[in-house]
C-alpha cells in the first residue's frame, strides 16, 4: 500500500513493464489494463468479420432475380452476422475494453477485485469466440436461426445449432465473471474519499451494468442449456408434440436478451457522460439524475421483455403492461440526454474527433429511442413487427448507440491506453462516410420496414427495390468510412507521434496518471477530494 | 513491493461479496428452471400429480437427510478452521464429502430404476403418457441432473479445501476459501430443499 522503491526510478508504462515477453506478456497478464488491450484487439477483429457479413447481407439484396447467393446461406450470414456482433462485440464491447481499462482507475484501485478471474472472464470469451467460429465450419452446415435461437426451429433445424448455442453459453459465462468483478471492485476498492456521489459517470454506468450482467445472464444461461438438452435428448420442455410451449422460449429468451440490450446501451451512455463534459469544459449537468437513471434503466429495463412477443398471442393484459413499462423505460433514458444537452448549454465546446463521435452518439440514439417507443405502442406495433423497420431501429440504437459510443470512447481514450495520438483531421474525416453512409443504411431500413418489407427474406419484391439499393450503398459508403477509421487508428498505434498527459483537458482521475499508465496505476493511492467534473473557469475562457 | 493483491486477495470481504454474485447467478439458473416449472404445474396440475406419484419418496427424503447433515458438517470444519483446529476442519470435511458422494450414489441407484422402468426423456415408454407427464419427467431429469452436476461440483471443490487443509498453508487465506466454498455447498443444499417436495412430493 505505500509507494515505496518504485518512487525512486520512474515507473515504466505497463505496455514496457513485466518478466515475460511476447504474446506471453498479454495472454498470461493479469494487469486489467492488458487484459483491456486483449479484449480492444479480439474484438475488432471479430467485428470487422460481423461487418463483411454484413455488406454480404446487403449485396444479397441488390439483385432481385436470381438471387446472388442460395437463401440457405443467407440464413447462415444473418445468424452469423447477430451472433457475432451481439454476443462478441456490442455485448461485452464497452464493459470489457473500456470497463477493464478505466474502471479501476477512474476509482483510484490498482486493479480490479480479482484480477485472475478477470484473465479467465478472456479465456471464455476467447473459448466463446473459437466455439461459435467452429460452428460456421462444423456440422451440417452454419446454424440458421437468426441470433434469437427461437424454438421450436432451433430444436428441429439439422444445422449447427447446438456448437453455436453452447458459444453463447461460454460467453455468458464470460460476462457473468466480469459482472461479478465490477461490483466487487466498485464496492470494495473504491480509493479514499470517492464516496459514492464522488465516481465518475463511467463507473455509475458500468455498476448498473454489471448487476445486469449477473441477474439476467444466468436466465439466458440455462435456456440455452434446454435448447442444447432439447436437441440430444429430446426433454421436450419447448417441443409442441410432448405438451412443451415454444412462447415460453420466449419469454425465458427475453427476460435476458432485453435487459441485455440495456447492458449493451448503459456502458456507452456512461462513456458519453465522460466525454461531454470535458469538451464543454463545463461540469455535468444533473449528476446524480444521470447516475440514477442508469440504475432506473437497469431496473426497469428488466420488465419490459414481453415487447418483442406482442404478436405471440400472450394476452391483452400481458400485452398492455409491457407496452405501458415500454414507455417507462424511455423516461430515465430521456433524462439522460435532457442532461447532457443542459451541460452543453453554456460550455465552451471543442470539436474535437471523440466529441464529434459523442454529439452523434446523442442524435442517432434519438432516433433509435424515438423509434423504439413508436413500436412499443401495441397498435402500431402489429403493423411492424418482424419488418425492416424492426432491423432499422435496433441499428440506430445498437451501432448508433452503442457502436458511436463505442467510437467515440476510444477515440477519447486511444492517447490513454496506447501513449500515442491519432491523425485528428482523418478522424474527422471518417466521420462524415460514417455519418452519411449509416443513415442511408438504416432510415432506408426504417422506411422499407413501414412499408411492409419482412426482416429476414433472401430477397424483396419489387416495390421495395429502391430502398433495397440505397440501402446496399449506403452499406458501402458506411464500411469504408469505418475502414479508414480503424486504419487511422492502427497507423497511429504503430507510429503515431506521442501522445501529451492529458490532450483534452480531462479532469478524472485518468489524467492523472502517467501516459500510458504504470502497471499498477498510482504509486500512491489517491486521496479525492471532492466531485468529478470540476472544470477551471480559467480553461473554459 | 505493493502489489495488485491490495485488492480483494487477502479481503475477506470483497471475497465474499463475490461469492455471494456467484450464488446469486447459480439461484437464477435454476430459476429459470423453476420457472418452467411453476408454468408447466399451472397448465398441467393432473399430470404433475400422476408423474409425482411414480418417484421414490423414501429415497427423496433420505437423499435430503444426508445433504442436510452435510451442510452440517461443512458448517462445522468451517468454524473449526476458525478456531484454528485444522485436523478437525480435516475430519467434517471428510465426512462432507463422503455425505456427498453417498447422495450421488443414490441418485444414480434413482436414476438407474427409472430407466429400467423406461421412463426416460423420449422413451417409448414416456412418449405414450400425456404431455404434462412427459414434461414433469422432462423437468424431473433436466433439474435433478443440473442439481446434481452442482454436487459434484461441489464435491470436487470441497475436495481440493481438503488437499489445501493438508498443507500448512496461510491460515487467512484458507479460510477465505473453505468459507467460500462452504457457501457454495449450502446453496446446493437449499436447491435441493425446493427440489424435494417439487418432485417427490408433488402427488
Amino acid at each position: 500500500m505505500t509507494a515505496n522503491s518504485q518512487a525512486a526510478a520512474p515507473a515504466a508504462s505497463y505496455l514496457q513493464a513485466g518478466a515475460r515477453r511476447g504474446i506471453g506478456a498479454w495472454i498470461f497478464s493479469t494487469d486489467h489494463k492488458r487484459i483491456g488491450i486483449l479484449y480492444l484487439v479480439s474484438m475488432l477483429a471479430l467485428f470487422v468479420v460481423a461487418m463483411g457479413i454484413g455488406v454480404l447481407m446487403r449485396i444479397e439484396q441488390l439483385t432481385l432475380d436470381p438471387p446472388l447467393l442460395p437463401p440457405q446461406i443467407y440464413n447462415a450470414l444473418f445468424t452469423v452476422h447477430g451472433v457475432i456482433m451481439i454476443f462478441l462485440f456490442v455485448l461485452p464491447g464497452l464493459p470489457a475494453v473500456f470497463g477493464n481499462f478505466f474502471l479501476p482507475i477512474l476509482i483510484g484501485a490498482r486493479d480490479v477485485a480479482f484480477p485472475r478471474l478477470n484473465l479467465t472472464s478472456w479465456y471464455f470469451f476467447i473459448a466463446g469466440a473459437l466455439l461459435a467460429l467452429a460452428a460456421l465450419f462444423t456440422g451440417n452446415g452454419p446454424p440458421d436461426t437468426g441470433w434469437t435461437f427461437y424454438a421450436p426451429f432451433s430444436i428441429r433445424t439439422g444445422t449447427n445449432v447446438t456448437l453455436a448455442v453452447f458459444a453463447a453459453f461460454v460467453l455468458g459465462f464470460s460476462s457473468i465473471l466480469t459482472g461479478l468483478n465490477f461490483i466487487t471492485t466498485v464496492h470494495r476498492l473504491r480509493a479514499p474519499g470517492m464516496t459514492w456521489h464522488r465516481m465518475p459517470l463511467f463507473v455509475w454506468s458500468l455498476y448498473g451494468t454489471a448487476w445486469i450482467q449477473v441477474l439476467a445472464t444466468p436466465i439466458v444461461g440455462i435456456t440455452l442449456l434446454l435448447v442444447i438438452a432439447e436437441r440430444l435428448f429430446g426433454v421436450g420442455v419447448f417441443d409442441p408434440a410432448k405438451g412443451g410451449d415454444p412462447v415460453l422460449y420466449q419469454h425465458l429468451f427475453w427476460i435476458y436478451s432485453h435487459p441485455a440490450v440495456y447492458i449493451m446501451i448503459l456502458p456507452a451512455m456512461g462513456a458519453i457522460s465522460e466525454i461531454i463534459p470535458t469538451f464543454a469544459h463545463r461540469t455535468i449537468f444533473g449528476y446524480r439524475a444521470i447516475a440514477y437513471s442508469s440504475i432506473a434503466i437497469a431496473a426497469l429495463g428488466s420488465l419490459v421483455w414481453g415487447h418483442h412477443m406482442f404478436t405471440s398471442g400472450m394476452g391483452e393484459l400481458a400485452n398492455t403492461i409491457f407496452s405501458l413499462l415500454t414507455f417507462l423505460v424511455a423516461v430515465p433514458s430521456a433524462i439522460k440526454v435532457f442532461n447532457w444537452t443542459a451541460t452543453l448549454y453554456q460550455g465552451s465546446i471543442e470539436l474535437k474527433p471523440p466529441m464529434i463521435f459523442a454529439l452523434t452518439f446523442i442524435f442517432l440514439f434519438m432516433i433509435g429511442g424515438m423509434t423504439g417507443v413508436m413500436q412499443g405502442a401495441l397498435n402500431v406495433n402489429t403493423h411492424l413487427h418482424d419488418t425492416y423497420w424492426v432491423v432499422g431501429h435496433f441499428h440506430y440504437v445498437m451501432f448508433g448507440g452503442t457502436g458511436m459510443g463505442f467510437l467515440a470512447a476510444l477515440l477519447y481514450w486511444f492517447p490513454k491506453m496506447t501513449g500515442r495520438m491519432y491523425n485528428l483531421k482523418a478522424a474527422v474525416v471518417s466521420w462524415f462516410p460514417i455519418f452519411i453512409g449509416f443513415n442511408m443504411l438504416y432510415f432506408s431500413m426504417l422506411v422499407l420496414g413501414a412499408m411492409g418489407m419482412p426482416r429476414r427474406y433472401y430477397t424483396h419484391l419489387p416495390q421495395y427495390h429502391a430502398g433495397h439499393v440505397v440501402a446496399t450503398v449506403g452499406s458501402f459508403i458506411l464500411a469504408a468510412g469505418m475502414l479508414l477509421f480503424f486504419a487511422n487508428l492502427a497507423v497511429a498505434a504503430v507510429r503515431g507521434r506521442k501522445a501529451e498527459e492529458n490532450p483534452w483537458g480531462g479532469v478524472t482521475l485518468e489524467w492523472q496518471v502517467a501516459t500510458p499508465p504504470p502497471p499498477e496505476n498510482f504509486e500512491a493511492i489517491p486521496v479525492v477530494r471532492g466531485r468529478p467534473y470540476v472544470f477551471n473557469p480559467e480553461v473554459a475562457r | 513491493m505493493s502489489t495488485a493483491t491490495d485488492g480483494a486477495h487477502g479481503d475477506f470481504e470483497g471475497a465474499k461479496l463475490g461469492m455471494w454474485l456467484f450464488l446469486f447467478t447459480e439461484i437464477l439458473l435454476f430459476g429459470g428452471l423453476f420457472l418452467l416449472y411453476s408454468a408447466y404445474r399451472s397448465v398441467y396440475p393432473r399430470d404433475f400429480h400422476n408423474g409425482g406419484q411414480h418417484l421414490n419418496a423414501v429415497i427423496g427424503v433420505a437423499n435430503t437427510v444426508l445433504l442436510l447433515t452435510s451442510s452440517l458438517t461443512v458448517a462445522l470444519a468451517v468454524t473449526a478452521l476458525r478456531r484454528g483446529e485444522r485436523r478437525l476442519s480435516r475430519l467434517c470435511l471428510g465426512a462432507t464429502v463422503a455425505l456427498g458422494c453417498l447422495f450421488l450414489f443414490n441418485k444414480y441407484l434413482e436414476w438407474s430404476a427409472e430407466i429400467r422402468h423406461g421412463i426416460y426423456p423420449n422413451s417409448p415408454q414416456l412418449l405414450e403418457r400425456p404431455g404434462g407427464e412427459q414434461l414433469f419427467y422432462g423437468l424431473y431429469y433436466s433439474m435433478t441432473g443440473l442439481h446434481g452436476l452442482h454436487v459434484l461440483a461441489g464435491v470436487v471443490l470441497l475436495s481440493v479445501m481438503l488437499v489445501m487443509l493438508r498443507r500448512e498453508g496461510a491460515a487467512r487465506s484458507d479460510y477465505t476459501k473453505l468459507y467460500n466454498s462452504g457457501l457454495y455447498w449450502h446453496l446446493v443444499d437449499v436447491i435441493w430443499i425446493f427440489l424435494l417436495p417439487l418432485f417427490y412430493l408433488a402427488a
